[in-house]
């Protein structure tokens, strides 16, 4: 995901004008070197020093100009919050503050640096979009979506080799609605994030062991969330499952229900989560998942239960 | 009173219609923050003065970091004829666009303040803009002493000189107050300031803060190769006796008899 985007950065350096990209001494180092070697000005390091990060950010865009903030997703918004909503989000700027390893991608370097409650933290600012693509073709689409976006931008991503999930979805990338990548009419899962690959090793077996097919709906843009789409989803399949790596609290799950009541859906539905608990283990990505209750298993079982009941 | 030929107003006649006219807005609601805008005065009045480019397709910048001294820039603001006499009516009323911290979008205000230690990041960002544009702008950045005990100032002094700027001008009203006491007495390991300016790459000069020419002197007279900060030794409250460096009237608006007292103190020039 991260060459992916440094590789989009690269033409989007190309296309459009003022495009800058800080960072806080973290950056794609192979793949940001084309970007590095044609906008040597236009590429700066700030140091270990996120308030720096997006305050600088912030006074490019008054000038204009359309700066990238890049570094680890706790660091690009925890550390500075308080730049990003006042300098960024009160201000209104086009600052896109990219955050990589959302979730808790960096399964080895402890709770410090697992952002577990990014989405609900950064939907809850006002002029925040929030996106969260769950590929590598994905990221670069929603790259694009946050340069075009007139505004501040929180773009979730995972790390690395991430695998592809979506050159045979169904639907197109547009910003801002849900988009089917998996063709499915019984089941549908809701997804965001690198974790919708777990959603896709799930509904093989699903599949083969019930017989139903299993759609993916990839919710790549979180705010503002495409909530028609959403209740479309939960009109048409009997059974609608949200996976998602993040806290219970002000993620997907939640706005997913409250959709549903609003739009007196009848299907099952089930949220998948973290749970609002810090992690204080080390290990895999998949091993510190399933401490939390997330695993191709648990999608499965959740989906198949009350079948065999 | 300043030495002034008839008919020519000197930075300290404008100064003293200024403080008057920020304790008139007084006496029309309650106001905050009287003795931090008599503070900064002087050094906001250079910049706007004296200092920076106002007219132009790239108008120099100023941003009020300390955006609680606002009262400063606001009568400096309809002085110029960038706010309106209406704009002042409605200070903090219903209905109004100004408060007591300067909000984006108000005519004349480049960036919202009023949270400590964000100005100098984003004039560090505007300045940055310019250079790697080639754009010949300066920005002007006014902060308190208080304010210089947030670690984001120093993340912003850190970089400033790195990034190779130049065009960035920060001046510090050093009134040596902050909410609960004197600054050098809450925190008296971090002064001297001026060595730790230096340390960090900034052309550094001490002035007295409410001597309009002598802030005007500094900054003409750096060298350009780095950016500069100008530490303005001043007085809260300046001009009027009972504000000066009593802390309530960080907070304060003054009785009905003293408005009285203070426009006295203001007019005998004391």
């Amino acid at each position: 995901m991260r060459d992916h985007f440094a590789r989009t950065m690269h033409e989007v350096g190309h296309k459009v004008k003022d495009v800058f990209i800080v960072v806080a001494d973290i950056s794609p180092a192979g793949s940001m070197a084309p970007f590095r070697a044609d906008f040597p000005d236009r590429f700066i390091n700030v140091g270990v020093a996120e308030q720096s990060m997006i305050g600088l950010c912030a006074g490019l865009a008054l000038r204009g100009c359309r700066p990238f903030a890049y570094t680890i997703a706790t660091f690009s918004i925890y550390r500075p919050f308080e730049q990003v909503r006042d300098d960024v989000c009160y201000h209104d700027l086009p600052v896109t503050i990219v955050g990589i390893g959302g979730g808790i991608a960096y399964s080895t370097l402890g709770g410090t640096h697992h952002a577990q409650e990014d989405v609900a933290v950064m939907s809850a600012l006002p002029n925040m979009t929030v996106m969260a693509p769950c590929d590598p073709a994905e990221t670069a689409l929603a790259t694009w979506a946050a340069v075009e976006r007139n505004g501040p931008v929180y773009l979730r991503l995972g790390k690395a080799g991430e695998p592809d999930l979506t050159s045979n979805a169904p639907d197109p990338y547009v910003f801002g609605k849900v988009r089917r990548i998996r063709q499915g009419k019984d089941i549908c899962i809701l997804s965001y994030g690198p974790i919708t690959k777990m959603a896709f090793d799930a509904a093989e077996i699903i599949e083969r062991e019930s017989g139903a097919s299993v759609a993916i709906v990839s919710v790549h843009t979180l705010k503002p969330l495409d909530r028609e789409g959403i209740a479309r989803v939960l009109q048409q399949f009997s059974t609608v499952v949200v996976v998602e790596e993040h806290s219970p609290r002000g993620g997907l799950g939640g706005q997913v229900k409250e959709v549903a009541w609003e739009s007196a859906a009848r299907c099952r539905l089930t949220t998948l989560s973290l749970q609002d608990e810090f992690i204080h283990a080390f290990g895999s990505h998949a091993y510190l998942l399933g401490m939390h209750g997330l695993s191709v298993e648990a999608i499965t079982k959740a989906v198949l239960a009350p079948v065999a009941r | 009173m300043g030495v002034s030929s008839p008919g020519i107003e000197t930075a300290a006649d404008r100064c003293r219609r200024y403080r008057r006219h920020i304790l008139d807005i007084s006496q029309r609601g309650v106001v905050l923050h009287i003795a931090p805008a008599f503070s900064c005065l002087e050094l906001v009045d250079a910049v706007y003065h004296e200092l920076m480019r106002r007219d132009g397709d790239l108008p120099d910048t100023f941003i009020l970091s300390k955006g609680h001294g606002c009262l400063s820039q606001y009568v400096i603001l309809e002085d110029l004829g960038v706010l309106t006499a209406a704009h002042l009516e409605g200070y903090c009323k219903p209905g109004g666009m100004l408060g007591s911290h300067p909000d984006y979008g108000i005519p004349g205000i480049e960036a919202s303040t009023g949270s400590l230690g964000h100005g100098l990041g984003l004039g560090v960002g505007m300045a940055l803009a310019d250079k790697v544009r080639g754009d010949d702008r300066q920005v002007f950045v006014v902060l308190s002493d208080g304010e210089l005990q947030e670690g984001s100032v120093w993340e912003a002094m850190m970089l400033a000189p790195s990034l190779g700027i130049t065009n960035l001008v920060a001046l510090v009203d050093l009134n040596d107050f902050q909410s609960l006491g004197r600054t050098s007495e809450t925190l008296p390991n971090f002064y001297p300031m001026k060595d730790k300016v230096e340390a960090f790459g900034w052309e550094c000069r001490e002035v007295n803060g409410h001597d309009s020419p002598a802030i005007v002197a500094a900054v003409k007279s750096r060298s350009g190769q780095k950016p500069m900060m100008v530490l303005g030794r001043t007085t809260k409250g300046k001009g009027v006796s009972y504000m000066e460096n009593v802390p309530i009237w960080h907070y304060r608006s003054p009785s009905p008899e003293e408005y009285q007292q203070a426009i006295r103190e203001l007019e005998a020039g004391r």
